[in-house]
């Protein structure tokens, strides 16, 4: 078997997995002020993700550790030549993870409205960040014959790159209002089966015109149907939680997100790190691979640890399935 | 000035600032779990109560710890790239485990027993404060298993890079890297330097309540500080016997690094302890200097006249090995970076000690400074905590991968002078605003006593949540 591939598929599993569930808790963040009208709606909208939060983060610091284990220099790489884009959303994950924790510790009104922007703030940038460093790396970034990669902040704000920024912040705020539809009840519910339908203007043909983007520049020929894929099941999701069908709905949300990810890593491969200077010197999934120890024993314990966590996070999803309702925060 | 010399500050401005988190997450993790047990064997409010107030600061300072973390975890690839490509292979491989065998589960048992109060059985619900200790305490060993390789590299081949590509280690054996002496030697160490800062923890909070408010819950924090004091002592033993392993492995495994943390200039035997000392580091000598006969063999070697070798030897062997370069770490800031350590460790570990024979038998200390002192162990331990990674870290200069990689060799190529001080400074500005809300924080939950952590349960009512 080649252990590379099957660790740059297990990698892409990880993101995915970080997305899908950050994702909707980023979401969250994202609409605060917007569906979380009163301090009531907001702690509904807070609790709502309390207990899972930091377990789905945990999913990006898997993802880096794997990747830095597996692909040495595609996480130099990654983190090093994207590094203003980085800086900002390391920055905003610690604002928003203190936030959550401090908010409701705050003695005064003002104090709870400091912590709400960094909720919402930390939770925006990393969403669109990520977006900018994946458009970016399908795009292609300044990396010559000594293996570094260059790049300024300016050359990473190209328009494609500015769309999968959008595509992405815009698909997580969608997930998260139906995901706020699926887990809350009373007035934040209602609200938020209203957001869903606001942030799917954006984020249906952002996520369409992104991904046919892709499809166009990098994809293999099979890979229009993911974008196609991804925008059906965003109306669809729309259309389910317009019905009330929250469950579906919710489940069709992610299968948007999915489709966007595997989009973006059959689009990178058989590269990680494309060169735009000339494709030999693309980082490839050969080329950044660590020896075949390391990835064969990584992999035994991935098959036998990954299953596991998968198992007790799902436990604590069905431990907290109950929907928050203003009553339970006080309200 | 240039971007390698802001990229080792900020590497250090940023662990240290996580190590001050990281011990009591550790520590009080288990002694909040304990506290729970005994809560639900006994049924006992007051157990409840200690579980309800300490776990209160334990999560205030968790949420620190994780998001300090998470700058590490991406610091490596955006200041270190070039360190990161070379090492990855076997570096890589206890960061990945960290994350999936340790984080997972602190993360996620840690979601369901602060919300799970109301929701889960008695028993399950212990058993997720359980898991989350356990992933703690899980979690040190990997990512110290990973320190200790850099500083007793073993288990790996250099692969030579071909056409001008970096040269890469290849892991040839895990169980070498994670049975390194080295790292189950440090992870003692480290975790019984935890328990001493989370022993002192708990003592300093209680000594505090029983110093500055006599109210309801006086029974409560006199068991508080009986078990602080006796976590204290017991983890006072494991780091002295621990640290002089530590002593024996860094003679044999870094000599450059104990000599320089001793200014020994000249190879000695046997070697005297030297406990105060100013030198002259240009001309490498000693101007004074006030020594215990032979203690330092006995440290390093076990015997009375073992010998030890010494700065200016090791330089010229060191010339003969790697090539010419100046192969001696920065030797005040180690030497008194361990007197510190030890200094400062061990007066806390004697709060601990002394404490227990002043509350023998149910006693309380009646003189206010015995409180102000107990309350002044904790800042002890956690300066001797930070002296000691100085020690480690400064000590393997010019190091990172010991014999292998040097520093300078380690930092990203790509990465801009400019860069890396607008992360130095955000960082120093994000984590300085973040140092006076947390301690604001915890002060305020110490002040407001237990009494507003939960309200009265009764014994097999349920008891609610935490919420945000
Ligand atoms: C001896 C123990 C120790 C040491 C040397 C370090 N850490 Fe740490 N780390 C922990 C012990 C710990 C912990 C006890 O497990 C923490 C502290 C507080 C917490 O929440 O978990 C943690 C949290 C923590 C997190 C957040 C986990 C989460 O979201 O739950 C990350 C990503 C890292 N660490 C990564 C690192 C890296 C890359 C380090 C190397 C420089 C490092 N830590 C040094
Ligand atoms: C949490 C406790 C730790 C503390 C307090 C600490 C402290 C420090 C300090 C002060 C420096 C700066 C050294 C210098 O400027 O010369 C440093 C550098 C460094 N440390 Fe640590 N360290 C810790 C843990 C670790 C761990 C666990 C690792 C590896 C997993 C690590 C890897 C490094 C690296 C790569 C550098 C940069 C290269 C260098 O300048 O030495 N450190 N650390
Ligand atoms: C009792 C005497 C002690 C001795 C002989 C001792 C010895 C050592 C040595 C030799 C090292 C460096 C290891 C290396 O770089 O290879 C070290 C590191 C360290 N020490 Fe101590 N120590 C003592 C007490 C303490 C105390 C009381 C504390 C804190 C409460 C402490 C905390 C640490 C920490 C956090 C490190 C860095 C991690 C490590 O490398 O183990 N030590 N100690």
């Amino acid at each position: 078997m080649d252990l590379p591939l099957v660790w740059f598929v297990a990698i892409a599993v990880l993101w995915t997995g970080y997305f899908v569930l950050e994702g909707f808790d980023f979401g969250v963040g994202v609409l605060l002020p917007a569906v979380g009208r009163d301090e009531t709606g907001r702690r509904v909208m807070i609790n709502a993700i309390g207990p899972v939060w930091d377990g789905n983060e945990v999913w990006l610091i898997t993802a880096l550790g794997a990747t830095f284990a597996a692909f040495p220099a595609w996480y130099a790489g990654l983190l090093s030549g994207f590094y203003p884009v980085v800086l900002l959303i390391v920055l905003a994950l610690i604002g928003r993870g203190v936030a959550f924790e401090y908010r409701g510790k705050a003695e005064t009104a003002a104090g709870r409205a400091r912590w709400d922007a960094a909720i919402v703030a930390g939770s925006a940038v990393p969403a669109f960040g990520w977006g900018l460093v994946f458009a970016n790396s399908l795009r292609g970034v300044e990396l010559g014959a000594d293996g570094v990669v260059r790049s300024s902040l300016l050359s990473l704000l190209s328009p494609y790159a500015l769309l999968g920024g959008v595509a992405l912040l815009s698909l997580c705020t969608l997930h998260g209002a139906l995901f706020l539809g699926l887990k809350t009840d009373g007035p934040v519910r209602a609200r938020a089966r209203t957001a869903a339908r606001a942030s799917a203007v954006v984020a249906i043909p952002a996520v369409a015109v992104f991904g046919m983007w892709t499809v166009g520049a990098d994809g293999p020929g099979w890979t229009w149907v993911v974008p196609l894929a991804g925008a059906v099941a965003l109306v669809g999701a729309v259309a389910l939680a317009a019905a009330g069908r929250e469950g579906w709905a919710f489940i069709a949300g992610a299968g948007a997100v999915v489709a966007l990810s595997v989009l973006v890593f059959a689009g990178l491969y058989p590269a990680v790190l494309p060169s735009l200077v000339s494709p030999e010197f693309d980082l490839t999934v050969a080329g950044a691979a660590s020896g075949e120890y390391t990835l064969g024993i990584m992999s035994v314990i991935a098959l036998v640890f990954l299953p596991l966590v998968v198992g007790y996070q799902a436990w604590s999803y069905w431990v907290f399935r109950r929907r928050v309702r203003p009553e339970h925060v006080g309200g | 000035m240039d971007a390698l010399d802001l990229a080792r500050w900020q590497f250090g401005i940023t662990t240290v600032y996580h190590f001050l988190f990281v011990p009591l997450t550790i520590g009080l993790s288990v002694v909040v779990a304990v506290m729970q047990t005994m809560w639900v064997r006994t049924g006992r409010v007051e157990h409840l109560r200690a579980t309800r107030f300490f776990g209160k600061l334990f999560l205030i300072n968790f949420a620190m710890g994780v998001v300090t973390g998470i700058v590490q975890e991406f610091q490596f690839g955006m200041n270190w790239s070039a360190y990161s490509t070379f090492v990855g292979d076997v570096f890589g491989a206890p960061l990945a485990l960290e994350a999936l065998l340790a984080f997972f589960l602190e993360s996620t048992f840690l979601g369901l027993w602060i919300f799970g109060w109301d929701r889960l059985p008695k028993r399950v619900h212990l058993a997720t404060i359980w898991a989350a200790a356990v992933g703690s305490n899980l979690s040190a060993y990997f990512i110290l298993a990973a320190n200790a390789w850099m500083r007793h590299p073993v288990g790996f081949t250099v692969e030579p890079g071909v056409g001008g590509a970096p040269d890469r280690a290849r892991m040839t054996d895990i169980w070498a890297v994670l049975s390194n002496d080295q790292a189950w030697s440090t992870y003692l160490h480290v975790l019984g330097a935890s328990f001493v800062v989370a022993g002192l923890f708990v003592v300093a909070v209680s000594a505090y309540r029983l110093w500055r408010h006599h109210d309801s819950d006086t029974g409560m924090f006199r068991g508080a500080l009986r078990a602080g004091l006796v976590t204290t002592a017991l983890a006072g033993a494991v780091v002295s016997l621990s640290g002089h392993h530590q002593a024996q492995l860094m003679a044999e495994y870094e000599p450059m690094k104990l000599a320089s943390a001793e200014a020994l200039w000249d190879t000695e035997a046997p070697a005297g302890f030297s406990v105060f000392a100013v030198g002259d580091t240009v001309a490498r000598e000693d101007v004074i200097d006030i020594r215990v006969p032979s203690l330092l063999s006995v440290l390093a070697t076990d015997s009375l006249d073992g010998r030890v070798e010494g700065v200016n030897d090791l330089q010229a062997q060191y010339e003969q090995r790697f090539g010419p370069g100046d192969y001696v770490p920065n030797v005040p800031v180690l030497y008194w970076a361990f007197r510190l350590m030890i200094g400062l460790g061990v007066a806390g570990i004697a709060v601990g000690v002394v404490g227990l024979w002043l509350t023998r038998r149910g006693r309380l200390p009646r003189r206010d400074w015995m409180y102000a002192v107990a309350v002044l162990g904790l800042p002890a331990a956690l300066a001797a905590n930070i002296c000691g990674w100085i020690l480690t870290e400064l000590g393997r200069q010019p190091w990172t991968v010991v014999g292998e990689l040097l520093t300078a060799a380690s930092v990203s190529p790509g990465v801009s002078l400019g860069e890396v001080a607008f992360s130095l400074s955000a960082f120093t500005l994000v984590y300085g605003v973040l140092a006076v809300v947390e301690a604001r924080l915890l002060w305020a939950y110490v002040k407001k006593g237990p009494g507003h952590v939960t309200p009265d349960v009764e014994p097999g009512e349920r008891v609610p949540a935490f919420t945000y």
